[in-house]
């Protein structure tokens, strides 16, 4: 009768308040240097202290330069006011006692990446962060959302969050993709289908024959954009993959991973669960997916006519104009007539090792075409760079002409060093294509690493094989 | 928002903007984040609507090059209280900045047919009032707006908006509302429930160990 979101709320429910809201149990918690300084002040300003502390795992992510070498300090950003953000976590963390992976370490990265491959995201957790991809880590079968700062706050000093249930969503993906669609076009492709407020106030659970196929790194890439698809919580029954990759990066006694796993092998829903809505898709048909416009669900097959004014029903005209407008699209009827001058490989949807693999396949023994000024590679973390240059997949991109950097968010927000300049069309592997995003006035198509690849190679989007 | 026997109203100009999935990024953008503070991010909201320029932290309104044509930038909409917008307002990031963006700005409530799901929990928490239309009264409140200068008043107490004659009503959970006309803190309300938590606790580090390592 129940869902696997029933479940792990039941698991975690310490108590309900008059208010009717409950209190769940957090059993992890990740912060970053942007949405937690001011949780710490309101802790100091109350003397309170976290509550758990080994619950909590910090890194910076969001700020850091991603040319910045070995040895590089906090201390030594350049941006002032980024400096202050990173340094202020830092003293944090030292304050308060809580284990950071900082700049200077080889397993800091962007956060949702960490978490799963250092072992921290395990199957069956309560999983918050003050980051609306905190989605991502349901992939692994947790109960993970994104918070506000009131919350991280809240969270430190009661290690619970307070919260009312969300609905129950079944979102199956069924049959076998074409060569070159991956999870980023599955994903994109749902949120066309369901719009980008078309999953608020569910969770979503994700399953069907397509899920069982790909592995943990493909089932993030879709968990992490749960919330595009207007859904705090995106989640996958964790299966025998899933377990193997837990082991590949467990810290974990033998012992007790044997007895979880014991535990985790029942995480899923019953048989009989209600979902309050169901959707299923048949992913054999869908071709790689590129956004055209402002929003993730501006959003179609990279062959297809891009919408006018005049194929829209009333309701979406404005929009569309909008959207036309801002990037800068006039009269060019089709994607592959838009010419990129920016590529950007990264970020917590499509940085891990599988993504690259994917991408260094598309660009091997390539070269950067001419009107792309820029393509930069943007590692999730330092095991995942580790890993690839050990694979040798940063001299495939180098080779090509790519820029091969150190992790962090990078390009996907405007808040460090890798921006958009104004007017400037980025083929972008990230998960939001907003206005000035990924830079003021700047370009955004989202799409996957394939895709991406192919474009800094052909200097256009268009088929990859 | 004043305070009189009959309970909370929030009364004054809506402000309007004709679109729909009104992103965080849009609200307040990336750069502006980078404060450690929770006040100040009055002249940063919609920075990217209301100026012609790049801004960074720190540079004030002054310094910057106003785009007149934006709403908040033209009499009387620069004092509204309430902003009127369509669908799915607040999606995208987590970032509480947006509400405070906002609330610095003097904004107290917010009328959309939808919302992000997290912007709309942050919203409660700074005393930023988001309220659900159905769409037909959202249509119906910007036709208005083409008439004349819109005047809203917002009864917290009957969750009633009056519009000259016409009262819309909405609906909003007790306790979230609670949390706007109380100031109520999470922190402080949670803390009474201090026992049961560690009694949770206690239970779930014998039954499930590998979280606690
Ligand atoms: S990579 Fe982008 S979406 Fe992911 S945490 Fe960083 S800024 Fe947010």
């Amino acid at each position: 009768m129940k869902t696997l979101y029933d479940k792990l709320w039941e698991e975690h429910h310490v108590t309900r308040l008059d208010s009717g809201e409950s209190l769940l149990y957090i059993d992890r918690h990740y912060l970053h240097e942007v949405t937690s300084p001011q949780a710490f002040e309101g802790l100091t300003k109350k003397n309170l202290k976290p509550w758990r502390l080994d619950a909590n795992i910090a890194t910076p992510d969001h700020n850091v330069p991603t040319t910045r070498g070995s040895d590089f300090r906090s201390e030594q950003i350049e941006d002032e006011i980024s400096k202050i953000q990173v340094v202020e976590l830092d003293k944090n963390c030292n304050k308060f006692g809580i284990k950071q992976f900082d700049i200077q370490s080889t397993n800091q990265g962007i956060v949702h990446v960490i978490g799963p491959e250092l072992g921290y995201t395990l199957p069956g957790m309560t999983i918050v962060c003050g980051d609306s991809h905190t989605s991502t880590h349901g992939a692994l079968g947790c109960l993970a959302m994104g918070i506000g700062t009131s919350e991280v706050e809240h969270v430190l000093a009661t290690q619970c969050l307070k919260v009312s249930k969300l609905k129950n969503m079944n979102v199956r993906f069924e049959g076998e993709v074409g060569e070159h669609v991956s999870s980023k076009d599955i994903v994109l492709y749902l949120i066309r289908q369901i719009g980008t407020a078309g999953g608020t106030g569910y969770a979503i659970e994700f399953s069907g024959s397509y899920i069982s196929s790909i592995s943990v790194e493909g089932r993030m890439t879709i968990c992490n954009m749960a919330i595009e698809a207007g859904a705090k919580v995106g989640l996958i029954a964790p299966d025998e993959k899933t377990i193997d990759y837990v082991k590949s990066n467990s810290f974990l006694d033998k012992d007790i991973f044997n007895k979880a796993e014991e535990y985790w092998k029942t995480l899923k829903s019953d048989d009989d669960a209600k979902f309050d809505k169901e959707i299923i898709i048949d992913v054999s048909k869908i071709k790689p997916q590129v956004t055209w416009g402002t929003s993730p669900e501006m959003v179609m097959n990279y062959d297809e006519p891009i919408p006018t004014v005049f194929d829209t029903n009333d309701d979406n005209k404005k929009n569309v104009e909008l959207a036309r407008d801002y990037m800068g699209i006039e009269n060019e009827s089709k994607l592959s007539d838009l010419t990129f001058d920016k590529v950007f490989i990264g970020s917590c949807t499509n940085s891990r090792i599988e993504d690259l693999r994917q991408a260094a396949e598309i660009v091997k023994g390539k070269t950067v075409a001419s009107n792309i000024s820029e393509a930069i590679v943007v590692p999730g973390s330092g095991l995942v760079k580790e890993q690839a240059e050990n694979e040798g997949l940063d001299k495939i991109f180098t080779d090509a002409g790519f820029v091969w950097r150190d992790p962090g968010c990078s390009m996907c927000l405007g808040m460090n060093p890798d921006q958009l300049k104004p007017y400037e069309r980025c083929a972008s592997t990230s998960n939001r294509n907003f206005e000035g995003r990924q830079g003021y006035l700047g370009r955004t198509h989202l799409m996957s690493p394939i895709m991406a690849a192919y474009t800094a190679i052909n200097g256009t989007v268009g088929d990859p094989s | 928002m004043k305070s009189n026997s009959e309970g909370l109203i929030i009364d004054g100009i809506a402000a309007f903007i004709d679109r729909d999935n009104i992103d965080t990024d849009q609200i307040i953008p990336t750069e502006y984040l980078k404060s450690i503070k929770k006040f100040g991010f009055e002249d940063y909201l919609f920075d990217g609507w209301r100026y012609k320029d790049d801004g960074k932290l720190g540079i004030t309104k002054e310094e910057r090059d106003i785009d007149e044509s934006f709403i908040l930038n033209k009499k009387p909409f620069n004092e509204s209280k309430i902003l009127l917008a369509r669908d799915n307002f607040g999606c995208g990031s987590s970032r509480e900045h947006a509400v405070w963006a906002l609330r610095d700005f003097g904004i107290k409530a917010v009328i959309a047919s939808s919302f992000g799901d997290i912007f709309y929990n942050n919203s409660f928490k700074n005393g930023v009032l988001p309220i659900k239309l159905a769409k037909s009264e959202i249509e119906f409140l910007f036709n208005q707006t083409q008439k004349k200068v819109l005047e809203l008043t917002i009864n917290l107490q009957n969750k009633v908006i009056s519009y000259g004659d016409k009262n819309i009503p909405f609906h909003v959970e007790k306790h979230l509302i609670d949390r706007i006309i109380y100031g109520l803190d999470d922190v402080d309300i949670t803390l009474q429930e201090k026992d049961k938590i560690f009694d949770f606790e206690k239970i779930r580090i014998q039954e499930r160990p590998w979280i606690f390592k």
